[in-house]
Order: C-alpha cells, then structure tokens, then sequence
C-alpha cells in the first residue's frame, strides 16, 4: 500500500512538474521558479495567475472525482457507480449553471460551487433512496441516466434562454470540462471544499469495507450504516460540487480510476480512497498537459480527452461484468 | 446468554420467550415467515421491538452499545456474499472491524477453525459455495465472540459440505459460545442441534430438547410437514 501511495505520488507529482513547466510563454524552468516565488514580471505573471491555478486545479478536480468514485463504488458496492455515471456531475454542472444564468457567480464567486454542490447534493439523495429500496447495480445505473438526461435537458432550456451568444458559448464551452483561464480564485475556492469532502470519505473508509458483506452484515460489525452513507454522499457532493464548478464536467475519472487501482489494494474499499484521489490527479493533469501538446490553441477540450479515454472503458466493464453474471 | 422475553416487532415476531445458551446449538426451525431471521435480526438490535425485551447476558440488549454488541454477537446472515473479490483472509479480518484492530492470530485461529487456511490467499469469487460458506464461517469466528447467529448457513450447500459445517458450528458450542442457527433442514437440526425452538407465525410453536420437539405433534404441524419425522443423532 506504501509503495502504491509512493508511486503514485511520484508519479503525479512529475506530470504536475510537466504541467506546471509547459505552456506557449516558453520560458525556463529556473525562470518559472524565481516568478513563483518572487511573482515579478511576466515570469511571475505566468507562473502564480495561470500555470499554478491550472496545475494546481488539476490536481484536486482529479483527486475529488477518484475519491469520489471509489467511494461511490463501495457505498453502492456497485463497479458501475461514479459520479457522472450516476448522473451527480451532471446535476453539479446544472446547478452551477444556473448560478451563471441567473447571475448569482458574478455577485459572489463562493455561490457558483455552492449550487453545483447542491446539484450534486440533490442527485446523491435520489440515489441514495433507490439504493435504500434495494435497486441493484442496472437500476441504479439507469436512474443515473435518468437524472443525467434531466439535468442535461434543463441544462440545455437554461442555455436556450442564456441571455446573450457570448454567455451561452461561454456556458456550453465551461460544460465540456476545461482548465483554461482559471484564476488562482478559482484554486483558493475548490481546495478546501474538495480537501473537506475527501476528508468525510476516509472517514466513512471503515464502514465502506464492511459494506462488502452488505449492509445487515456490516451493522453487524458494529458499523453505522446510515452514517456511512451519509458522510460518503456529503463528501462525493462536496468534492464533485466543487471540481465540476471549478473545471465544468470532466467524464469518467470517477469510473476509470478505481479500476485501475483496484487490483493493488485487495480489493478493499478503504484502500482505494487514496490511492484513487492520486490516480485522479495524476489522469487528469496527464490529460490536461496532453490536451495542450496535442492542440496549442485549446479548441479540443479536458473533458472530451477523459470521455474519450473513459467511455471504451465503461464499454469493456459492462461487457467484463456481463460475462462474470 | 441471549433470552427473549415476550419479544414483539412489527415485522416476524408476536411475543417471542426463548433463550440461546452458552456452550449450546440452538436450531430455529419454521415455515417460511415464521419470524427465523427476525429473531436472529431482534438479537442484533437490528429489529426494533414493539414490545417485550432481549436480554444478552441478562442485560437490555438495547442498553448496549452498537460496537460491544458486535463484539459479543457475531452474525453470519443469510446468503452471506462478498461483493468485491476479496482474498479470503482479508474477508475473515473483516471479523475483527468491531475490535478496530487486525489481529493476525485471531485472523489466523478463525481461518483454523472453519478448516479454511488452505485457501486464505483466493479471492472469495473464485471459492466453491462450500469453501465460500467456511470463509464466511471463518470471517464470524475471527471476532471472537461468545455467540455466534448463523441464518440458514447451509443452504446451497451439498450435503457433504452442510454436515461438515455444522460440525464446524458444534466446535464453537463445544469451546462454550451460544450458537444458534436457523435451518429449513429437520434432520440436519435434529443431528446436530443440543435444542430446537419451533417458530411459527412469529410465535414459538414448540421448544425443548431436539428429539422430542420434533416428536409433538403440534411442532410438526407448525412445519406444514405431513407425517412423522424420525429424530436420529449420531454419537
């Protein structure tokens, strides 16, 4: 587990390195470093207002979707659950714009993660009540399609109305899921609601383990069920809420990640969380730095990289999946 | 070392006087919903009383904190399934979650016991349903608890593997937990249980020493069992 933690640090720590050191500006590394401390000139301009606000967003928009996702995949001991498979990014997104539409992101910077974080909040409870009526692992994925459908629909009538071209272009880009032209506000912003939210699933890490012998058996245990459901959905709203307001949809982290970690933590819940939130943010910047080799001028987009990576995988696991039943 | 006294739910239990003893198998038979896993689940606290009490070891059971329950009572529920592929002793210190701790001998003696070292290291998916059933068995007893609830631990099992683990659950009496168990199977309770409670419409239909309970007439009607069933146990 040690050495998991280790490697997957090192390794999102060179690709935040990679991240941090890459960009049109083209300057040096030293030179970047000096404007990140001293924050003079255009070194300083371009290392603290944009290369650390992306950088430092990528790290904890992919951190909040992994943690989010292998806690929603314990919670509902269902390999299918993340949070934009079951629709809770999609309602985070909704919620955050419908802070732009009506305005309220302009009046104060702290409203736009907080209606996204009640759209997830909102998407977690009804996923919450299905899993309590016993819906398995198709329903509740069905449901997120549900959710997901209508919050993309309402979306799509905000948007309609959006009050001129430039604000809806501006919408529709934000939706596709990007890092570009964040501010470190932005950063100051999602931090500690994501390190919050992340923080109530480790706390919930014990409960998720023995959720793996279902929620009679975990009871059990000694294990408050209904605490550990809660603390899992208000900190998977906390963390999505915040990431999806900071960087629009970003697809899939949530789903793939896990997986991946999966095998090297015998398949215990509770060691997927961290190792999950590193996996994240090494996906993401990786993909955020790949987006910007691949395309200078940003017209492709972060969450079209992770849709594009994450949709064949979600492919490969349904038909996995089908084959084990 | 558990007692029901008049114990009511809402659900599966109508005034229930019963008791798990120490150092004895206790096997619950009665048609289905009886009120079997509702008295199991009554003992855990995970079915609120409407009326009557649990005593565990003559205290309240809704005295006692959630925690020390669990490491009193350990429970093996029905159709008891792991729903990641866990290597099967990481499944058995799932047992020692009450404890808050890994305690590799505790770990180590429970798989000895439900004779399942040999396939400590399989992930749980990859088990036979008996070998599965001697996991589970196993993840119960690492929490060292006095008592042991096991909801129809033998079904789905052949019945090399159903007599094996009830042997297995006769040990447990043997080293001096309360071990109840419900069973649909008559001769399997009749074998291997010190005493059998006969559950029937949330009541107690019948309640006394194995042998005999199943020879009154009134327990095998509660069954909906035409005929007579012969009591047998092998010494």
């Amino acid at each position: 587990m040690t050495r998991l933690l280790a490697v997957l640090a090192l390794l999102t720590l060179g690709c935040a390195a990679l991240s941090f050191f890459l960009g049109p500006a083209h300057l040096a590394v030293a030179t970047l470093l000096q404007g990140l401390w001293d924050g003079d000139g255009l070194a300083g301009t371009v290392a603290r207002e944009i290369r650390l606000p992306r950088t430092g967003l990528a790290l904890v928009v992919g951190a909040a979707l992994g943690a989010s996702g292998a806690a929603l995949q314990g919670l509902f001991r269902n390999p299918l659950a993340s949070p934009d498979v079951t629709g809770v990014t999609s309602c985070a997104g909704l919620g955050a714009v419908l802070a732009l539409y009506f305005g309220f992101a302009a009046k104060a910077p702290a409203l736009l993660p907080a209606f996204a974080i009640a759209g997830a909040l909102a998407s977690a409870a009804v996923l919450f009540v299905l899993s309590r009526r016993g819906a398995g692992r198709v329903a509740l994925v069905l449901a997120g399609v549900a959710i997901s459908s209508l919050a993309v629909a309402l979306t799509a009538l905000a948007l309609t109305f959006a009050a001129n071209p430039y604000a809806m272009s501006e919408m529709v880009l934000w939706m596709m899921g990007s890092l570009k032209d964040r501010t470190v506000s932005d950063l100051v912003l999602a931090t500690p609601l994501v390190a919050i939210g992340i923080a109530l699933l480790i706390s919930a890490a014990r409960g998720l383990d023995a959720l793996t012998l279902g929620e009679e058996a975990a009871a059990s245990l000694g294990i408050g069920v209904g605490s550990v459901r809660m603390r899992v959905i208000l900190g998977v709203a906390l963390a999505t809420g915040a990431a999806t307001a900071a960087a629009g949809a970003v697809s899939f982290v949530g789903l793939v990640v896990p997986h991946l970690i999966r095998p090297f933590t015998d398949q215990r819940p509770s060691l997927l969380l961290l190792p999950s939130a590193l996996g994240g943010a090494l996906l993401v910047t990786a993909s955020d730095v790949l987006v910007r080799s691949i395309d200078p001028g940003e017209q492709l987009r972060l969450g079209v990289v992770t849709a594009m990576l994450g949709a064949p995988f979600f492919f490969w696991l349904i038909l996995k999946l089908g084959r084990e039943t | 070392m558990i007692a029901f006294e008049e114990a009511r739910a809402a659900y599966g239990l109508n005034g229930i006087d019963a008791a798990l003893r120490a150092g004895k198998v206790t096997g619950i038979v009665g048609p289905n919903g009886a009120g079997k896993t509702s008295l199991l689940r009554a003992a855990l606290g995970l079915l609120p009383l409407t009326g009557g009490a649990v005593l565990i070891q003559d205290r309240s059971a809704s005295g006692w904190s959630r925690e020390t329950l669990a490491r009193t009572i350990a429970y093996l529920p029905q159709g008891g399934e792991a729903h990641w592929p866990l290597p099967a002793r990481e499944l058995v210190a799932l047992g020692r979650l009450p404890h808050r701790d890994r305690d590799a001998r505790a770990i180590d003696a429970a798989l000895e016991r439900a004779d399942a070292t040999a396939f400590a290291t399989r992930s749980t998916h990859e088990l036979s349903a008996g070998e599965r059933a001697r996991v589970l068995l196993a993840r119960a007893l690492a929490t060292g608890a006095p008592a042991l609830l096991a909801d129809e631990p033998a079904a789905y099992l052949d019945p090399a593997h159903q007599l094996r683990l009830m042997q297995l659950l006769r040990d447990e009496a043997g080293r001096g937990a309360a071990v109840a168990v419900t069973l649909h199977d008559l001769a399997l309770a009749s074998r291997h249980c010190d005493e059998i409670v006969v559950l029937d419409g949330g009541r107690v239909a019948a309640h006394d020493l194995s042998d005999r309970t199943l020879s009154k007439v009134f327990g095998i009607e509660a069954l909906r069992v035409e005929g007579a069933v012969v009591p047998w146990r092998v010494t």
